[in-house]
């Protein structure tokens, strides 16, 4: 009996030891996150003030704002979402219901999995010798195109998950109804699964609102009030980039309140997208 | 066809027939419109492919395969070697990897098993919506706030605790500059470790329930069954994870280019200013003039997406496998 005390005890040790390892573990990652979030929150609301929303990115030592930032990255994303949600729901409608264990659904499921985690600087290296370098010109058209290449395999995945969640019986249903294909898609499994992908299309705005790398050499930066899809235009996270890199203090201040825009916008939608979604089974 | 015979109830034959072909016609249209746009998502993939060869052709025929390990980056005499850069990314990744994994799994335990039923979901959620935090916002904060206090708080004191320890002297060697290799691992690993948490997380709430609880009923402590049944039956999940986020640590450029520093030489320690493939393409492309500089960038991209490929792929045949086996 001794030495089983003894296995007992050590075994009670070794449990105790490690659960205190992983509560650790756990506080100390938290933490980091929790010294994140207040650092950019104090910075930011500190930096952020009525002229972010009106003026324009100033030279440095003068007082601006965001404005053609934050107009650049609405026009941009919203380019972005409008070509990239139709694209991205047809082909995760084929995967889902045509293709299904088909060779070719397959491989695009495949190639999508790796676009979706694929560098983003990679984008912006294929956009740019497809579009700027033949056309001879950094354009917001470039970058927007740089964030549909992003929205689409999010799209794709999260529209595919959903209308797999659709049961076969109400396909069954129209069917039996004499319903055409195109008809049942259109008409019951994408209205049943309408929410999860809308959840999807928020996410993919979440994942684009705070892209940069693909921006950097599509769109470039611009430090006027640009409206023209055909000219470089500014970007949130670009000019946060390029005024945190720089060593002017003014420039940093700007550089927090960009930080603090993006994330709250990103936020913010996710949670609306949390709410949306489906309850997972 | 029902509303059309209530609508109009003395429709013809013909026109009957008519309204079945176009629903037919329309049929295929409509399959033939989703077929069109799962290639065109195959389409990317491939243009994203050929661009990255074309665009490094005429670095690719300057240097050939031996780009990948010449050590060499000089924009001015046009001698171009990615070493510095795929050695800063495979260096920054793993690091992050070494640290993020544990501790993911840890808050991944945490959650699962130990932490007050109340307080599981909103953790969880927390977790996820830092998960989609843009990486932009880890980089400005690591150049910011986390560089300046590791230089005081961390690197001088640690250059001066082994200043005379053989080996470690000269892998920590050289000055405190706050930002380097190890800042930027830190940074990576903080960015990757919600994503890593709430994988597990979800890996570990598909082990059922039974398994857990027959592990307990033989009397297992918690750990002995988070470690010898929970982790094991996990495994593939768990890694398949992991190397998710390896694969976006090795492409994440905002997060390290603001704390690599830039630095075009083999870095001399890990304290030591360097720079990674993204970083140096973020940091030097829209300078680069003359006939070989934007090639070697696009052959580092190309690497990269090479690099990257190989991780994403091998998560994905594993993640497969399993769905598979969850599927049977």
């Amino acid at each position: 009996m001794k030495t089983n005390q003894g296995l007992i005890r050590r075994r009670r040790i070794a449990n105790g030891f490690f659960l205190f390892l992983s509560v650790g573990a756990a506080g100390f990652g938290l933490i980091w996150l929790a010294l994140i979030l207040y650092a950019l929150f104090s910075e930011g609301f500190s930096a952020i003030n009525p002229k972010v929303f009106t003026e324009i990115t100033p030279p440095p030592g003068e007082d601006g704002g965001l404005i053609n930032a934050i107009v650049g990255s609405v026009l941009m994303s919203g380019v972005a979402v409008l070509a990239g949600t139709p694209l991205g729901l047809f082909a995760g409608t084929y995967l889902a219901e045509y293709g299904r264990y088909g060779r070719l659904a397959f491989f695009v499921r495949f190639v999508n999995d790796i676009l979706l985690s694929a560098p983003s600087i990679v984008t912006g290296l294929f956009i740019y010798e497809i579009l700027v370098a033949p056309l001879h010109g950094f354009s917001g058209w470039a970058g927007a195109a740089s964030l549909t290449v992003i929205v689409i395999p999010v799209v794709v995945r999260t529209t595919e998950n959903m209308l797999l969640l659709v049961p076969n019986g109400l396909r069954e249903a129209a069917a039996a109804l004499g319903a055409p294909r195109s008809n049942i898609i259109r008409a019951v499994t994408w209205r049943a699964a309408r929410a999860g992908i809308i959840t999807g299309v928020l996410f993919a705005v979440a994942r684009i609102s705070g892209e940069t790398a693909p921006l950097l050499f599509t769109a470039l930066n611009s430090s006027f009030m640009n409206k023209d899809m055909t000219q470089p235009i500014a970007s949130l996270p670009v000019v946060v980039f390029q005024f945190a890199m720089s060593p002017y203090e003014d420039w940093h201040h700007l550089a927090w309140a960009g930080a603090l825009l993006i994330t709250a916008t990103v936020l913010t939608i996710s949670i609306i997208a949390r709410l949306l979604e489906p309850k997972r089974h | 066809m029902a509303d059309i015979a209530l609508h109009e109830q003395m429709i013809s034959v013909p026109e009957r027939a008519q309204a079945v072909a176009r629903g037919g016609a329309g049929d295929i249209r409509f399959k033939m419109v989703t077929l069109a746009a799962a290639l065109i998502v195959m389409g990317i993939f491939a243009g994203v492919i050929l661009s990255l060869v074309i665009g490094a052709m005429p670095s690719i025929k300057a240097f050939g395969l031996p780009f990948v390990w010449t050590d060499k980056w000089n924009p001015v005499t046009e001698k171009f070697g990615a070493w510095p850069s795929v050695f800063g990314t495979l260096v920054t990744s793993f690091l992050a990897m070494f640290i993020a994994v544990p501790v993911g799994i840890g808050i991944a335990i945490f959650l699962t098993e130990i932490c007050p039923r109340l307080l599981r979901r909103p953790i969880g959620i927390a977790i996820e919506l830092l998960a989609g935090i843009p990486s932009i916002i880890y980089g400005i904060w690591g150049l910011f706030v986390f560089a300046p206090w590791f230089q005081v708080h961390v690197q001088t004191p640690f250059i001066d605790a082994v200043a005379d320890i053989p080996v470690l002297q000269d892998v920590f060697a050289g000055p405190p500059y706050g930002i380097g290799i190890v800042t930027a691992s830190l940074i990576l690993s903080i960015m990757i470790l919600p994503f890593i948490s709430a994988v597990t997380r979800d890996v570990f709430e598909t082990v059922p329930a039974m398994l857990k609880e027959a592990a307990y009923g033989l009397g297992c402590t918690t750990w002995e069954v988070m470690w010898r049944v929970v982790l094991p039956f996990a495994r593939a999940g768990v890694v398949g994870g992991a190397m998710l986020a390896l694969g976006r640590a090795l492409g994440e450029t905002m997060a390290v280019t603001f704390v690599i520093g830039n630095a075009h030489h083999m870095p001399h320690s890990l304290f030591a200013p360097g720079t990674t493939i993204s970083a140096t393409i973020a940091n030097e492309f829209t300078e680069a003039l003359g006939d070989l500089y934007a090639p070697s960038l696009f052959y580092l991209g190309l690497i990269l997406f090479f690099i990257t490929f190989i991780v994403l792929a091998s998560a994905q045949l594993m993640l497969r496998a399993l769905e598979r086996r969850a599927g049977t």
